[in-house]
């Protein structure tokens, strides 16, 4: 077996033209120099005399304008100054994010008033500081344009108190209230208050992306209808049988940090958990997985059946496939090896296929160590058929009154017509959203609620585990609670906040109690012990039963899943999570249809293991469109090819397609994929046994970002950008990587002596503090969360999808996606790359006026106002991690007109007076025509240090926190003063000698960030020594 | 000249002297001047009457140090003792309460008193100090103006030699008869064109360089501000610490304006202006009265009633210095871990009537006082991680009249001050 080969495009697996010629270029487009060389100098656009002209022009105009007369500006202090403000230091406050049942405890970093920031809650026992994209972004949400700023009826403006009238005087018949799962004790409290008040009134509750069919199984087997906890920390074995843990199911950025857990190795007595999926497209759980096996949907069924009877030792029966058999087969033994360590856990929504898996687990020993029933997690409670049966009471008439918040069933019910026929049925119709979305359009009365940044609250994310939510801002526009208007409508006199203080003292011991409460952010309360639940096995055998009647698919089968940003529509009118890449696709700004290498093949005619092929798919962001038909509907999209998806199956991202009401960023994004889901039994499929697809003659561009930053590994022997093992190879040889380096640098003085003798320049001494980053490629899961922060903190643009089309995206931290076997399923590793303030940094000697240089404390310096935009240091990047501001994304030219025609709605829409509320007034906001990079959030660099100066003592790492580190679920980023010997970087870096490593090392740019190589737990002994023969005869 | 010259070097001999008188006081109250200015300046001034008794000799009108001691640390216990000078005391200042002090140590209160007597009385201050800084002043006026004269003559001189020169080459010529030119009047001379232009370019580069770099700088700005609010008064005569009112310039990157209830924190009871007569630029006399009036305008305070904050409105202040987006700067970098005066940025601004901008905030003045400005290398256990500089300190290596100036640790780095 030969030595593992990373590729990251097809066209580096084919090392086709495009590919050589691309990885020589820095830039994605040709320079816009001379238009046609053939042409005279004269004859161009831009003759030398009009450089003249204009030259002479802008030099006068830049002088008259700087002679003006400066302007006055006010300095404007307090009335009355708060004791605890002070104006340019951000102070910290404990709230939660809430958003569909979805609860993350977080710090909300407020500045001069405003939340600009959001950290995780380290004092939280869920998330442990963890977050994710979306927690990220949601700070942008509170200065979206689109929000709506005052009540409305029939769409027009009017205040609360006439609302309240006119609902007080309409109210009535059968009342409902429809929310998204609610896990707040108090606000479950106040509906309580409101149902009791209007006897026959009901609340119904509806994910968009539920999780029926295990609330129902649960309650067939275990008599919960809840969901248990989960402890993947505790598991050896994990089997999941296409839930995606770390994007998008239940709780990811809980799951992240106990997979992590279980991911960290230990060199010196190596050992890990072992992962196998099982799935139909390629998911971010899946890329991390150690071993995949792609399956068709309809065979779910079949496989959890099969790993029943293959954990009872009964052997794998009905399936056919001979990988997926030895997959189960494989994932059985793991199981069984690891009894009472052993987890499986299913992203079906088919109640058969949940009810076996709790038959694996309980086979397995998963209750009461990996599984808690003694604490349920509460982020979903919805149950699709509670819904339908509200449908179909509203299309009867009798509904009378309809309360809705959070839901957005007009979008995202998969039978929205029927809904909005209902609805349209209902005599009052009230929305608490804060946009006018698809359901919020369609009611007589629409009362916004709050942004949680400017609401009270509490939730509940698991039993006993409290968090709370405080303002961090006065609501910046005419919006209510929407628990403010139950409470009175329901006749209490008190509002929200009294009613919440109340509910808490009592149960806090008083004010003081709830005051601590507050500043923590979380109090868990009556935790209950570890509980293995009462497993119940009288469903299983139906279940087990449903297997030989179950559907089998058709010709080509549909796969609906969540983006890990987007989810289920939420993130949509956020620019900065339409501008993450997806994390599995590298795709910004859309959804598509993601097909296999296989069935590109045969649908688009695209073999991509033909560099030609490849390249005319891979460089040209058009892409082929599909027409995707299930039963009568259809809908026509751009087609993806994603190695990883099986042959015979399709997918489609939901979450797109939303109405331009509810932001600019979601405006023509993406087509709706929920109407191809389909009711079945009590729960909603977002899998389709019965696709047909039809490659029409349209293209549609894609913004792909993948093959963007590609970089060239010709210059020494490492052919790997990416290092990554198998566990067993670890073991076997645990200094391979550490050998080969040094090997690959003994012509210039080996491992040791590298920094001196690689080099002709000297070494330079760092006194006091040199800053070192080091990344654990083996806990890093590619979510995201990273990148968005490092938005958040850094004032990096958004450029809007036709600059990404052209390789323009801004973003200082991205996430590379490795691929490395076979192509059909290969094995996948993500590489967070930012800049790596190399300590002999080739793009510093190139800049001809030294804008960028190098800082005794160890980092690369980018000084923008120095910058005159040559863009050389970008060209010398070996990383390409450089970001040129090709156009005025931030409105920061004096001249307005700059932008019009150039940028698109959404970067104007960020520079909206209301959405510049949340930059970080600490960082400049930079310009057109300048160079910008990470800076090793330089900012907190200085504010940790001049913290430590401030109380006279030397630096220690929590004073310093990068936003990428502070942001990252699974701790994979660990940063600090590389000189100090106690600092948790030093320690990271010794503790991991072996699988330490620098990207592009050998060319002596000496990096200040560190990778840990990528072990996967697997058996797989690659042949190094023949291999390494092999090369050396070939250079001989 | 040469009469002026010497006077000035002896004003500059007294001014040393003085300062140095300065050292090595200050070298004992140093702790003095910060616990000062943390616990007592709220209230008292070394020479001035606060809301409590001006601190300058304190101790020798206290029967003895251990009764001013408890008297500090707790002066509601001490005056239950029934010391007369005690209960005069609180009696005089309308029987408020001094706050108690239960943690500051003997050696703390003596620093404290060491400090006072080291602040020299405003009304009887050596005036020598002054007018040896304006003579310093007035000697590099003198030798600009002298290397101006001096390049005068030498270049009128190097044109009259030039003259010369060609009329003795011409003489000369006509002595061996060689053909003689026609002379070429000198603005026509290639030469003397040459010369001058290279002149005007190399003058006019520099004075268009030099002015462009002055756009957007405003040294001297001095706007009129919405009230006649004297530092001079306050934190010259009065002596009101600095940080008092600009409570973030230890804490933060803003030094932050007093909001409207600090100022109503002593203007409830300094309801009128007694003073010296006060100036503005223009010369005319200023109304303190009046501007307090102005004052309770914004704080929504009538005279003689209890004053409700809520009332207030903040004051529209006219910002002075302004540094461009591009620039960090933080105080509390400044005056809390690097100890710098804020004079040395602002000026003296115990004698400002209305506030003006004293430094050009131009990059070559941050720079140059970053190149010589000492960090607290050994005062401030931040520094303790440069184990090399100290090691290099202790052998001599590193000259320690010089020290670790804020360029040694990087301070002159684009990244301290630009990102």
């Amino acid at each position: 077996m030969e030595q593992k080969k990373h590729w990251q495009s097809f066209g580096e697996l084919n090392q086709s033209a495009a590919f050589n010629k691309d990885v020589k270029d820095e830039f994605n487009e040709e320079l816009p120099m001379v238009e046609d060389e053939s042409k005279s100098f004269l004859e161009a656009k831009a003759p030398r005399r009009d450089f003249l002209k204009y030259l002479g022009f802008s030099t006068a105009a830049a002088a008259a304008a700087a002679s003006c007369e400066m302007p006055v500006k006010k300095a404007i202090p307090f009335a009355n100054k708060p004791e605890d403000v002070v104006p340019g230091i951000s102070k910290y406050y404990a709230t939660t994010y809430v958003q569909d049942g979805d609860t993350v405890s977080i710090l909300a970093k407020v500045r001069d008033g405003r939340p600009i920031k959001i950290e995780g809650n380290d004092l939280c026992p869920i998330t442990k500081g963890g977050t994710s994209a979306r927690v990220q972004a949601s700070v942008l949400d509170l200065y979206d344009t689109s929000r709506l700023r005052f009540p409305t009826i029939d769409g027009k403006e009017v205040t609360f108190e006439a609302a309240d009238k006119a609902i007080a005087a309409q109210m009535g018949g059968n009342m409902v209230i429809l929310t998204s799962t609610i896990n707040s004790p108090s606000t479950k409290a106040v509906i309580a208050q409101f149902l009791a008040k209007y006897p026959g009134s009901k609340h119904v509750t509806y994910d968009a992306v539920s999780y029926s069919a295990m609330l129902l199984a649960n309650e067939a087997t275990y008599g919960v209808r809840g969901i248990p906890s989960y402890h993947f920390e505790n598991a050896k074995a994990i089997v999941s049988l296409g839930a995606d843990f770390l994007g998008t199911w239940l709780n990811p950025v809980e799951f992240s940090k106990q997979y992590a857990t279980g991911k960290k190795l230990d060199e010196k007595n190596p050992s890990m958990s072992k992962h196998i999926h099982f799935e139909s497209v390629a998911s971010l759980t899946g890329s991390n997985a150690d071993e995949k096996y792609l399956h068709r949907p309809s065979e779910t069924l079949a496989i959890a059946a099969a790993l029943l009877s293959a954990v009872n030792g009964t052997g794998v029966a009905g399936i056919t496939d001979a990988k997926l058999k030895a997959g189960i087969e494989a994932a059985a033994k793991a199981l069984n090896a690891h009894k009472g360590a052993a987890l499986v856990v299913a992203g079906s929504n088919d109640v058969n296929v949940q009810i076996i898996v709790n038959a694996i687990n309980n086979a397995v020993g998963a209750g009461g160590n990996t599984i808690n029933w003694g604490v349920l997690l509460n982020t979903r409670a919805g149950v699709d058929a509670d819904f339908a049966q509200l449908v179909a009471d509203m299309n009867a008439g009798s509904v009378g009154t309809l309360l809705i918040h959070g839901a957005n069933p007009a979008y995202s019910w998969f039978a929205a017509d029927q809904f909005k026929a209902g609805l349209a049925k209902v005599k009052t119709t009230v929305s608490f959203a804060g946009k006018v979305d698809e359901t919020a359009e369609l009611c007589k009365f629409v009362l916004p609620d709050n942004h949680f940044l400017e609401s009270w609250g509490d939730a509940e994310a698991k039993t006993g585990h409290f968090s709370f939510i405080q303002p961090t801002i006065y609501p910046l526009f005419k919006t209510r609670q929407w628990q403010d208007s139950l409470l009175k409508w329901s006749g209490a006199t008190e509002d929200y906040l009294a009613y919440l203080k109340n509910f808490w003292s009592a149960k806090l011991g008083g004010v003081n109690g709830w005051d601590k409460a507050l500043q923590d952010g979380v109090v868990a309360l009556g935790e209950s012990a570890k509980s293995a639940g009462s497993f119940n096995g009288a469903a299983v055998a139906g279940a087990l039963a449903a297997v030989s009647s179950a559907k089998k698919g058709g010709k080509v089968e549909l796969v609906l899943y969540e983006k890990v940003g987007i989810g289920a529509g939420q993130g949509a009118s956020n620019p900065w999570l339409q501008e993450l890449p997806d994390p599995v696709t590298r795709a910004t700004w859309d959804n598509y249809l993601i097909v296999s290498p296989a069935m590109a093949k045969s649908l688009l005619n695209i073999d991509i293991s033909n560099g030609g092929q490849a390249d005319a798919y891979e460089v040209n962001p058009p892409k082929k469109v599909v027409k995707v038909t299930v039963g009568q509907k259809s809908i026509e999209l751009p087609a993806l090819i994603i190695p990883g998806t099986h042959p015979e199956t399709v997918g489609i991202a939901v979450g797109y397609g939303r109405s331009e009401k509810v932001g600019k960023s979601a405006a023509g994004v993406g087509k709706n994929a929920f109407a191809l889901a389909s009711l079945s039994g009590a729960s909603v499929q977002f899998v389709n046994g019965e696709v047909s697809l039809t490659l029409t003659e349209e293209t549609y561009p894609v913004a792909l970002t993948q093959t963007h930053s590609r970089y060239d590994t010709e210059q020494g022997n490492r052919t790997e950008v990416v290092k990554e093992l198998s566990l067993a190879a670890y073991k076997h040889h645990p200094t391979e990587i550490r050998e080969e380096r040094d090997k690959e640098l003994k012509p210039w003085g080996g491992l040791e002596k590298f920094e001196s003798q690689g080099t002709l320049y000297p070494v330079f001494e760092r006194p006091g503090i040199k800053w070192g980053m080091s990344v654990d490629l083996n806990t890093c899961t590619g979510c995201g969360a990273c990148v968005v922060a490092c938005n958040a903190e850094n004032n990096v643009s958004v450029v809007g999808k036709p600059e990404v089309l052209r390789g323009h995206e801004m973003h200082w931290l991205r996430i590379d996606r490795y691929y490395s076997g076979d192509l059909e399923n290969p094995n996948v590793v993500f590489q967070p790359l930012m800049c790596q303030h190399c300590d002999n940094a080739p793009c510093e000697n190139v800049c001809p006026v030294a804008a960028t240089n190098h800082s005794s404390e160890g980092l690369n310096q980018m000084t923008y106002n120095r910058c005159i935009g040559t863009r050389y240091c970008a060209n010398n990047c070996p990383y390409k991690v450089r970001r040129f501001n090709w156009a005025d994304y931030t409105g920061s030219d004096s001249f307005g007109d700059n932008q019009k025609g150039v940028v698109n709605d959404v970067v104007l829409d960020m520079n909206d007076d209301l959405t510049r509320m949340v930059l970080n007034p600490d960082v400049t906001v930079r310009a057109r025509g300048v160079i910008e990079k990470c800076s090793f959030c330089v900012q907190r660099l200085q504010e940790g240090k001049l913290k430590a100066k401030k109380d006279s003592r030397p630096l220690s790492d929590s004073d310093v926190k990068v936003a990428c580190q502070q942001a990252c679920p699974t701790n994979a980023i660990t940063f600090g003063n590389a000189n100090s010997k106690e600092s948790a970087i030093t320690i990271a870096r010794q503790e991991n000698p072996n699988r330490q490593f620098y990207v592009l090392e050998q060319l002596h740019v000496l990096p200040g960030v560190t990778y840990l190589a990528k072990v996967r737990n697997t058996d797989d002994m690659p042949h190094h020594e023949g291999a390494e023969a092999k090369t050396e005869k070939a250079h001989g | 000249m040469i009469l002026s010259r010497s006077i000035a070097k002896a004003s500059i001999a007294a001014f040393l002297f003085s300062v140095s008188i300065c050292f090595s006081v200050a070298a004992n109250a140093q702790d003095g001047k910060a616990l000062f200015s943390a616990n007592c300046a709220s209230c008292h001034a070394p020479h001035k009457k606060l809301t409590g008794p001006a601190l300058a000799g304190v101790e020798a009108r206290w029967s003895s140090k251990e009764n001013l001691y408890s008297w500090i640390r707790n002066s509601a216990a001490f005056l239950k003792t029934g010391d007369a000078y005690a209960n005069n005391l609180f009696n005089e200042y309308n029987k408020v309460a001094m706050n108690a002090f239960p943690t500051l140590k003997d050696a703390e209160i003596d620093a404290i008193l060491a400090y006072v007597n080291s602040v020299p009385d405003p009304s009887k201050a050596p005036v020598g100090a002054g007018e040896g800084a304006a003579a310093a002043a007035n000697v590099e006026a003198d030798n600009s103006l002298l290397f101006g004269i001096l390049t005068l003559i030498l270049a009128v001189v190097a044109l009259i030699m030039l003259q010369v020169n060609s009329n003795l080459k011409k003489l000369a010529d006509d002595k061996t008869g060689q053909p003689a030119l026609e002379p070429i009047p000198f603005w026509r001379n290639k030469a003397y064109i040459a010369m001058v232009t290279v002149v005007l370019f190399v003058v006019g580069g520099y004075l268009t360089t030099k002015g462009a770099m002055a756009y957007g700088r405003s040294q001297d700005y001095q706007p009129e501000q919405p009230i006649y609010y004297s530092h001079a008064v306050h934190a010259g005569t009065n002596q009101i610490n600095c940080q008092y009112c600009h409570t973030g310039a230890a804490q933060g990157k803003q030094a932050t304006i007093p909001s409207v209830n600090v100022c109503m924190n002593c203007h409830q009871a300094i309801n009128e202006y007694k003073g010296e007569k006060m100036y503005n630029e223009a010369g005319e006399e200023v109304d303190g009265t009046a501007e307090i009036k102005k004052l309770y305008k914004y704080a929504g305070f009538e005279e003689g009633k209890p004053w409700d904050p809520s009332k207030a409105k903040p004051i529209e202040w006219v910002r002075i210095h302004n540094l461009p987006d591009h620039v960090y700067f933080n105080h509390a970098q400044h005056v809390k871990a690097g100890q710098v005066a804020c004079q040395t940025c602002h000026g003296e601004i115990q004698k400002m009537g209305e506030v003006k901008q004293f430094s050009d905030l131009s990059m070559g003045w941050c720079v140059n006082c970053h190149r010589e400005t000492k960090v607290q290398f050994k005062d401030n256990g931040f520094y303790s991680i440069y184990e090399k500089y100290h090691a290099d300190l202790k052998s001599g290596k590193i000259d320690s009249t010089k020290g670790i100036t804020v360029e040694k640790i990087g301070g002159t780095e684009c990244q301290k001050c630009h990102y």
